[in-house]
């Protein structure tokens, strides 16, 4: 009796996974807990294990194709199990599929390049004749230049691209075309989607609004650097600036408990955190994730720094699973090391609250009557209006600022 | 260089070649006792008695077969039409004999022949009297066809073409009979037949005109350098063979290709030009090759159609400006 494989559902919020890679051939055999293929969701890439024993009868999802949780991928069974009969009992009560998508290995270009120079065949409807002189067109072929990045520009009679045309664009490129019209169709991710989604989701149904504060760094600054040069003698883990940030986030959410907090419209409540984990949006290739540090308010600076090294390096590496970027209370997001000075996050619902950090930038501040050399850096609070209030979140804002620039008070 | 009139080159060119070698002679209608109808062959029957300048009736396919007759027999006779419209009548003894015998007895007989005689229009001459013959020679093998522009050349491709061992259809022009020139006195000189000539050399745009046409090309040629581009002028002397290679590397220079030949248009040498010029130098041109030709009827008789039904300097001008993409 041939046995379903089905896409599993293997995060909370994912809806449908794409099927990246089968790892098994049809024909082999399969033992239950082997991996047998790798499942994109809208979080990770993830393997997907057989539950029985069997053998891999037949594939019925390809590689690339995207499925709804439970739909069928695969038949597992005995050698000689009559596999079309399966099925088609299976095509009675089965969803089919919600998209088949063929991703391209890589981002592919719409516009037929070849094409535009020879005439049209069997794309007729695509590939639009351009015309040019034979002059033109080894004048172009003789520089490398497709003849499509000169249409348009020919000023022969019915728009023929003559020797002028060619030279004028070879003289003056800036001046003329330089992509085809068409459009590059890059794949939406399942990353990509649940960014998409979940930003919009955020910034459509929590109201935002922003504070922003000024911080005086110097003495984190300093203090930062006596615990690197410490940890570098005893080989120990050196820390961030978003590290001590981190911490000074979590000391000040212990002391105002709604900003570590989550509006849930459905259950009409509030709901205000007893724990502190911090969400650390790190950059990855092509997105963006927030892996989670737990218990921030309990935890020292070293094993911050580390947790969130690992956590980051994990991301890079794209070995984040789904529980590491889930349930985070608060978080934080920083862009400091692009040199900007000071921004807006949008908010990383069901936070209430997502902290934007800056730049910390040596500026000329006054202190006593004097002009001196300072170190400054600006964080911006963006709060759902929900949850949290301005007077609410500034006070956060200050506390956090006090305990930055006086980095001695996270040790009380 | 003597200054002579186009009709005194010609003779020069026949009274020279006849004092060398006496197996040459000239035949045709008034040649003789007229000094010739357009007086090309004035003073030559004085000069040389009536056994070889000889007078013949109105009897084209006559003489011309007695012509090659003779050729065939070992001299070298010079046919001179009145025009080349008259030719017509003599079509079967030309193409038929005078091409091809050579080819069909392997070469056992050759005809040193020259067929001379005014060709293309000459004005109110109506229909019959104003056909350019070129295509029609140049499309049977066997046949080598010259067409001349000036004196000098007159003079110097006549000299070869008498003393070639192959029939010659000799194209002269009763407008340029008075045409005077530049003629070499040099002994011996002889233009070679199937090599043109660049009369003007420049980068914008070639014309190949031969005959009239070539002065066509040359007053287009001027106006064009009065916008400020050099147009390169061949003449191309001989229409077969014909010299593709001058004509080739001048397109690929210029890019561009203008021909003007007063013949009708369908089937003409200018569409055979522009045939070759488009398989050879097809990845050199930058604009469809233009022909400048007489219209696609007969000629008209009418001053004011004729003028119109004729090719001219101010259409081989716009012609080349259009290749230029200047309008």
């Amino acid at each position: 009796m041939p046995i379903a494989v089905e896409m599993p559902k293997m995060t909370d919020t994912m809806e449908e996974g794409v099927l990246v890679q089968w790892n098994v051939d049809e024909g082999a055999e399969i033992a239950a807990g082997d991996v047998i293929a790798q499942v994109e969701t809208d979080k990770a890439t993830m393997d997907v294990e057989a539950y029985d024993d069997g053998v891999l009868l037949r594939k019925v999802a390809g590689e690339g194709d995207a499925l709804p949780i439970g739909a069928l991928i695969a038949v597992l069974g005995a050698r000689g199990d009559d596999v079309d009969a399966f099925l088609s009992q299976q095509a009675d009560h089965k969803p089919p599929p919600v998209a088949t998508e063929k991703p391209p290995a890589s981002p592919q270009v719409s516009t037929p390049q070849k094409d535009a120079l020879a005439p049209a065949a069997a794309g007729a409807d695509r590939a639009v004749r351009i015309k040019a002189s034979p002059l033109a067109r080894r004048v172009a072929a003789d520089h490398g230049l497709p003849l499509y990045q000169l249409r348009g520009s020919g000023s022969g009679p019915d728009g023929r691209i003559i020797r002028r045309d060619v030279e004028a664009h070879l003289s003056h490129p800036a001046a003329a075309v330089t992509q085809p019209d068409g459009y590059e169709s890059v794949r939406v991710s399942q990353m990509r989607k649940t960014i998409a989604r979940r930003l919009s989701q955020s910034k459509f149904t929590a109201p935002h609004f922003y504070l922003s504060i000024d911080v005086d760094m110097e003495q984190a600054v300093a203090s930062r650097q006596r615990l690197n040069s410490q940890a570098e003698r005893t080989g120990g883990v050196k820390v961030s600036y978003n590290d001590l940030v981190t911490k000074a986030c979590a000391a000040a959410l212990v002391q105002h408990p709604a900003v570590n907090s989550s509006y849930v419209a459905e259950e009409n409540e509030i709901r205000q955190y007893n724990y502190v984990d911090i969400g650390i949006a790190v950059a990855i290739e092509d997105g963006l994730v927030t892996p989670v540090v737990r218990g921030v308010d309990r935890k020292g600076l070293t094993d911050i720094a580390s947790e969130a090294a690992a956590l980051a390096q994990r991301a890079r590496d794209r070995k984040l699973q789904p529980a590491e970027m889930e349930g985070s209370t608060f978080t934080t997001s920083n862009l400091g090391m692009f040199g900007i000075e000071d921004f807006t996050a949008i908010i990383n619902t069901p936070n209430a609250c997502i902290l934007a950090i800056g730049a910390i930038r040596d500026v000329p501040v006054v202190k006593g009557g004097q002009v001196v050399p300072g170190k400054r850096m600006k964080i911006t609070l963006s709060c759902d209006h929900r949850a949290v209030d301005g007077a609410l979140g500034a006070r956060f804002m200050a506390t956090l600022r006090g305990f930055l620039e006086e980095p001695l008070t996270l040790l009380m | 260089m003597a200054q002579l009139q186009l009709r005194e080159a010609i003779r020069a060119a026949m009274v020279e070649e006849m004092d060398r070698d006496t197996d040459v002679f000239l035949m045709g209608e008034e040649v003789a006792e007229y000094n010739g109808a357009y007086k090309v062959s004035e003073g030559m029957q004085d000069r040389f008695g009536s056994n070889r300048v000889i007078d013949t009736p109105i009897s084209e396919n006559g003489f011309a077969g007695l012509g090659l007759g003779a050729a065939m027999c070992g001299l070298r006779p010079i046919i001179e039409f009145m025009t080349w419209n008259f030719a017509f009548v003599a079509m079967d003894q030309i193409i038929n004999n005078a091409a091809k015998i050579r080819y069909m007895s392997g070469g056992q007989f050759s005809f040193p022949i020259v067929f001379r005689g005014p060709n293309g229009a000459a004005g109110q001459l109506a229909a019959t009297h104003n056909s350019s013959v070129e295509s029609i020679f140049s499309c049977f093998p066997g046949l080598k066809v010259v067409s001349i522009s000036n004196p000098d050349d007159a003079k110097g491709l006549l000299k070869s073409a008498i003393r070639d061992n192959d029939p010659v259809v000799f194209l002269e022009s009763e407008f340029m009979y008075g045409m005077r020139g530049e003629v070499s006195e040099e002994a011996d000189y002889l233009i070679p037949i199937g090599k043109a000539r660049i009369a003007r050399e420049g980068d914008a745009v070639t014309i190949v005109g031969h005959n009239k046409s070539y002065w066509r090309a040359m007053e287009a040629a001027e106006m064009l350098e009065a916008d400020g581009y050099y147009a390169e002028v061949i003449d191309p002397r001989t229409i077969r063979p014909f010299d593709w290679g001058t004509v080739a590397r001048s397109v690929r220079k210029t890019n561009r290709l203008v021909v003007v030949d007063e013949s009708n248009p369908f089937a003409s040498v200018s569409s055979e030009i522009a045939f070759q010029v488009q398989s050879r130098c097809f990845d050199y041109l930058d604009a469809p090759i233009r022909r400048v030709t007489a219209k696609d009827t007969p000629a008209p008789y009418a001053k004011n159609l004729m003028t119109y039904y004729m090719p001219s300097a101010e259409d081989t001008y716009q012609a080349c400006r259009d290749v230029l993409y200047l309008d």
